[in-house]
């Protein structure tokens, strides 16, 4: 019991730290992209300038992604021996496309998308820098096709207890993988989006005279305008979706013990599992239901419809997926204000003088975009509990023989070296943005010289 | 597709090959870029950063060979990969965490403020160094059959030693492929001290695995074998020889040409050893309790993952050895622009 919980916090450890620099490096690979052929088209050197510093940024989550994904992939052995066992048939093939088609393309690429300037062609070098931003992106692909298997697993039939696949194309195309799909990939784009404008506001406070952070930050700006109402629509369609396959992850995050009509949307509410009730509930009347069946009167199903005969819950712990939930759909919220009021104040000359009072709620946006994600994603797979695999394997049977103290002593290790990584991560970030906005005062540009300082 | 026999035999064979393939490119690969990091505090600042430069282009899809490898055991073996990855679980969690320091420092050291950079240099050791130490210890159990006695982690302790050094030697060879002047003139002592390593550990593993064995001991001392397998003991003695009298060569020579010799020898080298453990070993994938066809996964996934295998492997090896061709020469400053 106790090897199961401690197997399961050092999973998540794990994985949350792995996520938050894939959902940079997604994003930001096709944004690299993007300055550079602006800067071929328009031969404009503050392009170039953006490109320099965001490779930077992207060598280093690049880094940080690779060597914790690497983790990743011992862990499913480590810790989820019985996982590979009963669904590895369907599971294997996956994550080896995903090393084929993804892992290999990135890795190599970026070796001459970062060194290689200098000595290939200029076109060779944005073939370079397409294939790593595509990399990324298929092996966000691949392992959501997997996690969307299990929560909606369909197209295969189990055979003494193992799973065979029957239909590959119903396996990869399975019922939640594009909402997921789409929903984490404009995570990504959102997550970037905050990460560049923070940054380059970071650097217009700290006195940058350059004009590449200007422009930066409007592209930031505009493209979180332009993707959270995308998101946020999408959010809604997965919801909708989840309610079909996930009935009872959608009742986790509503906080809804009774299958009714006229359900409340909660804005505030403590659920207690214990007495099956909310405390302290605020919401709107019936906005649950109008959200989820689209009229007041639908009716929501209930978290009571999922106990067992002898009274153990078979729904996944309520609070945790209720505010898990709140917080990423309460960032979306601030991320749409925010956006939208920043690209409102930029238009036309607003450029010239941005108000140091954006410049710093920018700022403080910064890292918004990692605490939807993760918020999202606790939702996503808390809410997926007691199950591993929906209705087929649960996650105490998948754990492995590992005594708790070799767990318990290896997750503290882990916590340690990531909590010294993201400091650490962050006061590069920092540190970057000081020295680029130091360099921008002495004179021109010293962008050409730029070594890999 | 009955065309080449049963599926349920060849299958996990053609298998074991890729999984084989995999580790023993790995090897090679990262245990060059491991080997240059453990070197590391033995070169001045300036020769630390030409180091680091020389395996820049190349770290990250030298692990990608580590990632196809448990990748592989994962998904063809999957019975095996939980037992060696449970039994081992200590051994790779230090692994994981060396792999992450160095990945990391990697980064850090170019990019943090100048004082914080000597940390990362030790950190860019520390990390290789126990990344080579925890392979080691793992080769050493898996060759004792995964079974922790006193005498088995004893073993198990040498082999660490030994990949160490084995590593340090051919990173040491990479550098006087990729270096020139001072840096090469050292990495030239680094080599011959490294070779007595290499020899020692190669002697200590042909010795060992027989004797964990009554199996692999009739394996290589029954008649036809014996004979048979006669060349590769030959061979790695010549290849040694050649090791050492290039090296002697090369220290004393003017123009040092042919800097691309120790490389290559100890390359070679490297896949004989490789090609005699799996020669013991074989067709066992965890040594005396499981054979590759008891953990192999369902014919049906296999033959997916081996059509994506086939297609796609020769165009990996296409783009890896474009970028070979592109960073090719000696290293130079690592720039991004
Ligand atoms: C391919 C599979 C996969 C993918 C892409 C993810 N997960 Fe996951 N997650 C699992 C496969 C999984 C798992 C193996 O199924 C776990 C381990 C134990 C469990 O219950 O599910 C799990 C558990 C798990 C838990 C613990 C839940 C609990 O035990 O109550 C958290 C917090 C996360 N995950 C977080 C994440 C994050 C932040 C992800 C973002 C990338 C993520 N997961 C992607
Ligand atoms: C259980 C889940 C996961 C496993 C086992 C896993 C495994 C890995 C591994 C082994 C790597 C290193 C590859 C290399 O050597 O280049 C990696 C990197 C990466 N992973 Fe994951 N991963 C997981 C979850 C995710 C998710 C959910 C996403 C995206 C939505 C993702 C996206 C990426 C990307 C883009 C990289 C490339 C490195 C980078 O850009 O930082 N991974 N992952
Ligand atoms: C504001 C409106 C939003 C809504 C209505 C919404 C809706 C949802 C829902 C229903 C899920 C759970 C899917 C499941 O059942 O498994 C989810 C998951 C998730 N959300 Fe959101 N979301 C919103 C905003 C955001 C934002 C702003 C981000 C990040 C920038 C984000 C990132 C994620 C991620 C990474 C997941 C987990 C992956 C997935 O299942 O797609 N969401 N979202």
């Amino acid at each position: 019991m106790e090897e199961l919980v401690l197997a399961r916090i050092q999973f998540a450890a794990n994985i949350s730290f792995h996520i938050l620099f894939p959902t940079i490096t997604i994003g930001l690979g096709w944004v690299l992209l993007f300055f550079k052929l602006r800067y071929g088209a328009s031969g404009d050197e503050r392009w170039i300038e953006a490109y320099r510093f965001w490779v930077k940024v992207f060598a280093l989550s690049f880094a940080l992604g690779v060597v914790s994904g690497i983790t990743m992939s011992f862990q499913f052995g480590t810790n989820w021996p019985g996982y590979m066992e009963k669904v590895g048939n369907i599971a294997g093939p996956l994550l080896a496309y995903e090393v084929l088609t993804a892992f290999f393309l990135e890795a190599v690429f970026i070796g001459i998308m970062l060194f290689g300037a200098s000595r290939v062609s200029n076109w060779l070098h944005t073939v370079a820098t397409f294939c790593v931003a595509f990399g990324t992106t298929m092996s966000a692909f691949w392992i959501i096709v997997l996690n969307s298997w299990m929560h909606t697993p369909v197209g295969f039939e189990l055979r003494d207890g193992v799973a065979h696949a029957t239909d590959w194309w119903a396996i990869v195309f399975n019922p939640s993988m594009p909402y997921r799909l789409t929903h984490m990939l404009m995570a990504s784009g959102l997550t970037v989006a905050f990460l560049i404008a923070g940054l380059s506001a970071l650097r217009l406070l700290m006195g940058d005279r350059s004009d590449s952070p200007r422009l930066a930050l409007k592209v930031g700006v505009y493209l979180a305008a332009v993707l959270i109402p995308l998101q946020i629509y999408a959010g809604d369609l997965h919801g909708l979706n989840t309610l079909e396959h996930q009935p009872q992850k959608i009742a986790a995050m509503e906080a809804n013990w009774e299958t009714r009509s006229n359900v409340p949307l909660l804005l505030f509410a403590i659920p207690d599992q214990a007495q099956r009730k909310n405390h302290f509930e605020i919401g709107v009347p019936n906005g649950a239901s109008l959200i989820l069946k689209h009229r007041g009167d639908g009716v929501v199903p209930g978290l009571n419809d999922y106990v067992s005969a002898d009274g153990k819950p078979l729904h996944p712990p309520v609070a945790a997926v209720f505010w898990s939930f709140r917080v990423m759909v309460g960032v979306g919220m601030l991320m749409l204000l925010v956006s939208w009021f920043a690209a409102w104040s930029l238009r036309g000359a607003g450029a010239a003088a941005i108000s140091p009072w954006l410049l710093r709620g920018l700022v403080a946006m910064t890292f918004s975009g990692w605490v939807a994600t993760l918020a999202g994603w606790y939702t996503t797979e808390i809410g997926r509990q007691p199950w591993l695999v929906q209705g087929v394997l649960t996650t105490a049977e998948a754990v492995g023989p590992v005594s708790a103290p070799l767990i318990l002593s290896t997750l503290i290790v882990y916590l340690i070296i990531y909590a010294v990584l993201a400091v650490s991560y962050i006061a590069v970030l920092v540190h970057l943005s000081r020295k680029a906005a130091e360099g921008s005062g002495g004179g021109p540009a010293t962008g050409l010289a730029a070594v890999t300082d | 597709m009955t065309l080449f026999g049963d599926p349920a035999i060849w299958l996990p064979v053609a298998f074991a090959g890729i999984l084989g393939v995999s580790i023993l490119l790995y090897v090679i690969l990262d245990g060059f870029d491991l080997g240059v990091g453990i070197l590391l505090p033995l070169a001045d600042d300036a020769e630390k950063d030409r180091m680091i430069a020389s395996i820049g282009p190349f770290w990250d899809a030298n692990e990608t060979w580590l990632v196809l490898g448990v990748g592989i055991l994962l998904v063809a073996f999957p019975t095996a990969h939980g037992v060696i990855l449970t039994a081992l679980y200590l051994p790779v969690a230090v692994m994981l965490v060396g792999l992450i320091l160095r990945g990391v420092a990697f980064e850090f050291r170019i990019k943090a403020p100048l004082e914080r950079k000597s940390i990362w240099n030790w950190t860019f050791f520390a990390g290789s160094l126990m990344t080579a130490l925890a392979q080691g210890l793992m080769l050493g159990l898996y060759i004792m059959g995964l079974e922790i006695t006193l005498i088995n982690v004893a073993f198990a302790l040498l082999m660490a030693l030994c990949v160490v050094g084995g590593y340090a030697f051919i990173g040491a060879t990479w550098l006087i492929l990729k270096t020139e002047e001072a840096l090469q003139t050292k990495a030239l002592i680094w080599a011959r001290f490294g070779l007595f390593g290499a020899a020692f550990g190669l002697a200590a593993v042909s010795l060992a695995t027989p004797f964990a064995s009554d199996r692999i001991f009739d394996k290589w001392f029954s008649m036809p074998a014996f004979v048979a397998l006669a060349p590769l003991p030959i061979v790695s003695t010549g290849l040694l020889v050649v090791l050492w009298l290039s090296l002697r060569h090369l220290s004393v020579s003017e123009n040092r040409a042919g800097d691309w010799v120790p490389f290559t020898a100890a390359v070679a080298l490297f896949v004989i050893a490789f090609v005699g453990l799996a020669y013991s070993f074989y067709p066992y994938i965890v040594p005396e309790k499981l054979t590759i066809y008891d953990a192999a996964s369902a014919p049906e996934s296999l033959m997916i993952i081996l059509v994506g295998t086939l297609v796609v492997m020769p165009v990996i090896l296409g783009y890896t050895a474009l970028s070979y061709v592109i960073f090719r020469g000696k290293a130079t400053e690592l720039r991004y622009d």
